[in-house]
């Protein structure tokens, strides 16, 4: 029955099938934005899916091949009258070419992701600006503190926000990413922006930074990537992304004021 | 001790003669072959039957998290009455059911499922029949083995019952989710019952591994060398030298969780810590330190739930090609090789949780370097299969379907070894994706090969050819219907461990939420068609035709003992003269050479690395 070869070929054809359409459709692929489904908005982001389509596509010629092989042998070396197989126990050059080629191509990906790795993550790398916020991420919601107009955290001026991050666009020649601090406030949370391919964990007792671009101003998402009770799923907080400072400033003075209204006055406007 | 246990105690020490015919009376009574047995083979198929049933638990639970996944909070059709609703709350499944569904889904089916289906129960038989012993060295110590397996059942089970309900930490149990009694309602008390039967489970491990490393170095039969044993016990052999190692790790682990939980200690909780706004604590301990012990035995434990796979699937492809495997020395260096990097990848799956980057470089090298010892077994695979006759039987195509599904396994996995891109992937569906092509489509796919393989030896009997071929084409169909497209939702960013992903606006669209309802519907059909094995399987027991000693003509040792094998296994030790892979010898009449037969002249001398010894 050579036809079992079929049933192996079809599993291939539908894998290779699903990465083929994926790009096709802005669901499916990478999470954009949905006007540009194909322009990943952060530096980091660009660079994390040039990476991950280098390995899709080795990846997937080593898959295509090693399939073919397989439907090809379970095509052709079937028992039939009159067929023999080989007396044969292997070869020692076949062995050492496939470990040789495969282990190079190892060593080149995992080289390769070297530089965005650090640059993304090593402390040495991070960006010489003042802090956006701290942000303390809790059950189940992300608390987020601003260093308001004098850009530092922990003073009188500070603001805070539940679910609401704020930053501004990055501009083309003043590449200057947005720098947060994260930490937790109970259990183990993880900060993952998908449009930006930013994910840190929140840990308990450390104090990590992150920091992240975005080119396009708007709105995104902020989710919780670490199960972290039973409201984990729904630890969402909306981000958004400033056209440029004055925007961001405008947007901060508004909050601010908001938040430094006494309550007495609150009951007092609410009466009038 | 009598004539007769002396007669064994003598055949055990010197059974290394052609003469030594050994006539076994067998006189225990009922509990002691069947229930407080020694025998390896009565284990091995105790471990069998109380794996199969924690797989339809642990299938079940899978079965009710697809329910929620496909369609969010519509109530499930008389089981949400039964089960976990209220009307007040309209049926629906509360969002803490979810997590400890899926908790209790992965702890099961790896701690009760996989693992004591391949160590406990391929390891029991294969080992003694394997290597032509009477039984394990230690063959009241593998008693033992099983029976420390019940309480860590009853443990599980149990939980489900506790205030507060099963855990619900994730199998990894991160503290403080774990630790803190108010951070959800899994944590009150079902992680404490949840810490107990992992460690009785771990200690029965430890116990079945011991005694296999001892049983493989000791009790070989005259003319076994270590390159001549076949794929299985190789694999047993290197799985058992891993859980010896690093099984300690774990249960420390396991046992400083439960202090922290139950003694006050502060092993894994930071300084003045507080959850859901209780006064603080003092603490001082370490978070990431669970994390660290925690995958440094769950890594190889990963390997552990693989490479006897891969041990049984080797053996089952030479004999359905008809041809001597392929590079039978580079195959055992290839798992040891998988094995010793094992225990230096383990920081791959720490990458974003604030461990040290510049150590996440470093792993990100060693994890990269042990998917080079898995493609050469794939290269190794497909290389025995060319050239030869392949006969498709049942057992056949289940281990073929293990290399086409564990090369989409290991490839998946390239993606989450290189860093920068597990910053988008990690702890999404892509990792659901991986898990399961690796476990379910290796692991299982190997078990399903080995149960039918070797079914006719454990039982006497066959299993019926055509149901269990029915059986194979419906679940691979299901399998990659259920869990490739989890790659691509993966890929798009939806995170594992959600009750509701609707909720987030790049995943609210038709394409998402329809590749979720597709894999639901493939997930419960993959369910209903296990009902084929189990159907086949109970069936075959009493009713299936009787086996021969040799159905399947294989030229390992346990195919020379009859079907079943009586206790004791042999009659007279038998005597090996070259590895199990000699198939289709110029110039023979059959197509097959049992180790016990030598080899003809005209075969020529065998290649040392190649043929083994």
């Amino acid at each position: 029955m050579r036809y079992w070869s079929i049933l192996f070929a079809l599993a291939a054809v539908f894998s290779i099938g699903a990465f083929v359409y994926a790009p096709f459709s802005p669901d499916w692929w990478l999470p954009n934005s949905a006007n540009e489904p194909y322009h990943a908005v952060s530096k980091f982001g660009r660079e994390i899916d040039s990476l991950f389509l280098i390995i899709l596509w080795i990846t997937g010629i080593v898959f295509i091949g090693t399939q073919i092989a397989l439907v090809w042998v379970s095509w052709k070396y079937i028992d039939k009258p009159g067929s023999v197989a080989t007396y044969f126990h292997g070869s020692q050059r076949l062995e050492v070419i496939w470990t040789i080629i495969p282990a190079a191509i190892l060593v080149f990906i995992a080289l390769y992701q070297m530089g965005t790795w650090a640059e993304i993550k090593f402390r040495s790398s991070a960006p010489k600006v003042l802090p956006l916020a701290e942000v303390t991420a809790r059950q189940f919601q992300w608390v987020i503190r601003y260093a308001g107009p004098d850009g530092k955290l922990h003073t009188t001026d500070d603001l805070h926000l539940v679910n609401d991050l704020h930053f501004v666009k990055s501009a083309e020649k003043l590449e200057k990413p947005a720098l947060i601090w994260l930490q937790s406030g109970d259990v183990l949370h993880s900060f993952f922006l998908p449009q930006l391919r930013i994910k840190q964990d929140a840990v308990p007792g450390l104090k990590i930074p992150v920091w992240f671009d975005c080119d396009r101003a708007g709105q995104y998402e902020l989710l919780c990537a670490e199960l972290c009770g039973w409201g984990h799923y729904k630890m969402r907080s909306k981000v958004t992304v400033h056209e440029n400072q004055a925007d961001f400033d405008e947007w901060m003075q508004r909050k601010l004021s908001e938040q430094n209204q006494s309550q007495i006055a609150a009951v007092a406007q609410g009466g009038k | 001790m009598n004539a007769e246990h002396a007669a064994h105690a003598n055949g055990h020490g010197h059974g290394h003669g052609h003469d030594d015919h050994h006539h076994h009376e067998d006189n225990r009574n009922f509990i002691e072959r069947y229930v407080f047995s020694t025998d390896h083979k009565v284990i091995a198929i105790q471990f069998l039957f109380s794996g199969l049933i924690f797989f339809l638990i642990g299938g079940l639970l899978a079965m009710a998290i697809r329910w929620q996944l496909a369609w969010p909070w519509s109530p499930m059709p008389i089981l949400s009455k039964a089960l976990w609703s209220s009307p007040s709350l309209g049926y629906r499944m509360p969002p803490e059911y979810f997590n400890k569904l899926f908790t209790m889904h992965a702890s099961v089916m790896i701690f009760f499922v996989i693992i004591p289906l391949l160590t406990g129960t391929f390891g029991n038989f294969l080992i003694p029949l394997q290597i032509g012993a009477r039984d394990m060295a230690f063959p009241k110590l593998n008693m033992y083995s099983y029976w420390c397996m019940p309480f860590a059942m009853i443990a599980i089970l149990y939980s489900f019952y506790v205030e507060g309900g099963p855990a619900e930490a994730g199998w990894t149990s991160y503290p403080l989710l774990s630790v803190a009694k108010w951070a959800t309602p899994g944590s009150l008390n079902g992680q404490t019952w949840w810490l107990i039967a992992l460690l009785f489970a771990g200690v029965s491990s430890l116990m079945g591994s011991i005694n296999y490393i001892t049983t493989i170095i000791m009790l070989r039969a005259p003319g076994m060398k270590m390159f001549r044993m076949p794929m299985a016990v190789w694999s047993l052999f290197i799985t058992a030298i891993l859980q010896a190692f690093a099984l300690p790790v774990l249960t420390s682990a396991l046992v400083m969780q439960l202090l922290d939980r139950t003694a006050g200690t502060n092993f894994f909780t930071p300084t003045n810590w507080s959850v859901a706004n209780a006064p603080s604590i003092v603490g001082g301990g370490q978070t990431l330190m669970w994390q660290h012990l925690f995958w440094f035995y769950s890594h190889p434990a990963v390997y552990i739930m693989i490479l006897p796979g891969m041990g049984m699937v080797s053996d089952i492809i030479a004999t359905f090609a008809r041809k001597p495997l392929f590079g039978y020395k580079p195959m055992v260096f290839a798992i040891a090789g998988i094995a010793g990097l094992g225990f230096i990848v383990w920081g791959h799956h720490m990458f974003q949780s604030g461990m040290n980057p510049a150590l996440g470089a470093t792993f990100m090298l060693s994890t990269m370097m042990i998917a080079l010892p898995s493609a050469i077994k794939v290269f190794n695979w497909l290389g025995t299969m060319w050239g030869g006759r392949i006969q498709y039987t049942t057992a056949m195509l289940n281990a073929m379907a293990f290399v086409a599904m564990f090369i989409i396994g290991g490839l998946s996995g390239i993606f989450m070894a290189a860093t920068p891109v597990d910053m988008h992937i990690h702890d999404t569906y892509f990792i659901v994706g991986h898990i399961h092509y690796v476990l379910f489509g290796g692991s299982m796919f190997a078990i399903f090969a080995g149960i039918t393989f070797w079914f006719p030896k454990m039982f006497g009997r066959l299993m019926n050819e055509r149901i269990g071929k029915i059986h194979f084409i419906l679940t691979f169909i299901f399998f990659n219907g259920t869990f490739f497209l989890m790659h691509i939702v993966g890929m798009h960013g939806m995170p594992r461990r959600y009750a509701d992903y609707t909720g987030f606006q790049y995943l609210n669209n038709s394409a998402v939420i329809g590749m979720n309802q597709f894999m639901s519907y493939s997930a419960f059909l993959l369910g209903l068609t296990q009902l084929l094995f189990a159907g086949n399987f109970l069936y075959s027991i009493v009713a299936g035709p009787k086996a021969p000693a040799n159905p399947w003509h294989s030229n390992s040792l346990e195919w020379t003992a009859p079907s079943p094998p009586p206790h004791y296994n042999f009659e007279v030790i038998p005597t090996v003269y070259h590895a199990a892979y000699e198939y289709s010898v110029p110039g023979m009449d059959k197509d097959y050479l049992p180790q016990t037969e030598e080899r003809p002249p005209q075969a020529g001398p065998l290649d040392p690395v190649m043929g083994g010894d």
